[in-house]
């Protein structure tokens, strides 16, 4: 069986699904607007966490809270739904694609078979789209793909109930029901000025603080760690923030695009201008990664471009600060 | 970024032929999106990221091989897992797999550790005794 959905390419998973979710269901949200109701953009460092073994910082909220607060914002119902046998998960979702209802699924990324290789990392909070069967196979939304894909019963299984940090356990959902008209003005009222709280947040290792933080370590690695380590870590800030799924610039060009459209929906001025600025904030963060990736690339670097590096980000961080001030009192 | 800035380098993405969505302005400074086949600064830390892995599991291989340590270890770093991710798809304390780590107590495993272990890295249990297969 086969239900009639319409797959959309999106930068990232999570914004991806649910815009694609209600897009199927008869309202037209864009990725960016729900990246920006649900606050998605954010900027942490995770102290004491290691991810391939070097340490871990985050450009977006944590797996699966810009769903539930885009949800919670716009009045959508949604039902969750996690498994501990595999058996009942599959039920369960063959059962919904019976009453032709596409859900989203969470799953590990380390055995999804048609990403390549270089990319199957144990990253378990990615998320798609099923919306039907044929024989033994599922039929698949991905996201992050430009076109649709499938994956049999047993692939299928085995992304489910992936193993370690943010195991989904079959982690299934999909939204029941929806308020008659969504109340976009308020929800997006919502999602800036909790966006602009986190970023201005008085704690050391998040939001622009935690820019600052992060421009600190830089500066230490290479003494601390050794050029080898310190350009391993590097290399992962970068992954972190351009890998795909970020749209470009650390999220900061889809939350750009949140802003512009916000800015037009409100009749609101200040956050088309805003806009702009969070774009050239975001051309900064390339320069970051293309700086940083000259480092990495010679292996070889001297604890004054470790030094340069730290000082854009101290810029930017500088730059960020008073770009959510302003945005604060846009709205 | 600018749309007709998106960069469009090669990448390993080629080989799963896609390309990812990136968001950028047009000429008039509207919002729209634009596929990329990938762009170097990334690429390069992904390549460096994997050679790492690779250099991580050579060196477990070696050090199997001297007797230092048990194929668990090695099939570990293969899978790009650590201890942690590796105890939540065996089901054992950390500690335990740690321990799975030394030759000596390696070799009096049961049958039923070891295809747990078997199961995991999608091998046999001859395998997993013997790495050089």
């Amino acid at each position: 069986m086969e239900i009639d959905f319409t797959h959309h390419q999106s930068a990232h998973c999570e914004n991806g699904v649910v815009s694609n979710l209600m897009k199927h269901n008869g309202f037209s949200i864009s990725e960016p607007m729900v990246f920006g109701i649900g606050s998605g953009l954010l900027f942490c460092y995770i102290p004491l966490l290691k991810v391939n073994h070097a340490p871990v910082i985050t450009y977006r909220a944590l797996p699966g809270h810009i769903f539930k607060k885009f949800a919670k914002r716009t009045g959508v119902k949604m039902k969750r739904e996690k498994f501990k046998n595999p058996k009942d998960a599959k039920a369960r979702l063959d059962e919904n694609l019976e009453k032709n209802n596409p859900v989203g699924l969470q799953v590990g990324v380390y055995n999804l078979l048609y990403f390549p290789d270089e990319y199957r990392f144990h990253f378990n909070a990615h998320n798609m789209v099923v919306y039907g069967k044929q024989g033994d196979r599922y039929l698949i939304s991905d996201p992050v793909m430009e076109d649709v894909t499938s994956l049999s019963e047993k692939e299928l299984e085995k992304v489910r109930f992936a193993k370690g940090a943010f195991a989904p356990k079959g982690h299934m959902y999909y939204p029941i029901s929806f308020p008659e008209k969504l109340e976009l003005e308020t929800a997006i009222v919502k999602g800036i000025k909790d966006t602009c709280k986190a970023m201005l947040a008085p704690v050391s290792f998040v939001g622009v603080k935690g820019i600052h933080k992060i421009a600190g370590l830089i500066r230490k690695w290479p003494k601390k760690k050794g050029i080898k380590t310190a350009n391993h870590y590097l290399g992962q800030v970068v992954r972190m923030q351009e890998e795909i799924g970020t749209g470009g610039g650390g999220f900061r060009y889809i939350y750009a695009a949140f802003l512009q459209e916000a800015g037009k929906l409100l009749g609101n001025e200040k956050l088309i201008e805003l806009s702009k600025e969070m774009t050239e904030i975001g051309d900064l963060w390339r320069d970051f990664a293309l700086e940083a990736s000259r480092i990495y690339k010679n292996r070889s670097a001297e604890t004054d471009s470790y030094n340069k590096v730290a000082d854009q980000l101290d810029h930017i961080a500088d730059l960020e600060k008073v770009f959510f001030k302003k945005l604060k009192k846009a709205i | 970024m600018k749309k007709k800035e998106v960069p469009q380098d090669k990448s390993n993405l080629e080989s799963a032929n896609f390309r990812e969505l990136c968001y950028a302005v047009d000429e008039n400074g509207e919002y729209t999106t634009e596929n990329s086949t990938g762009w170097e600064p990334k690429t390069v830390a992904l390549k460096n990221a994997i050679e790492e892995i690779n250099e991580r599991t050579q060196n477990a291989k070696t050090r199997v091989i001297a007797g230092k340590t048990s194929p668990i270890e090695y099939y570990m770093e293969l899978h790009k897992m650590d201890v942690g991710i590796l105890a939540s798809y065996v089901g054992f304390w950390q500690w335990k797999v740690k321990r799975h780590f030394k030759p000596s107590v390696f070799k009096k495993l049961s049958n039923k550790t070891l295809s747990k272990y078997a199961e995991v890295f999608d091998i046999s249990i001859q395998e997993l005794q013997n790495i050089s297969k």
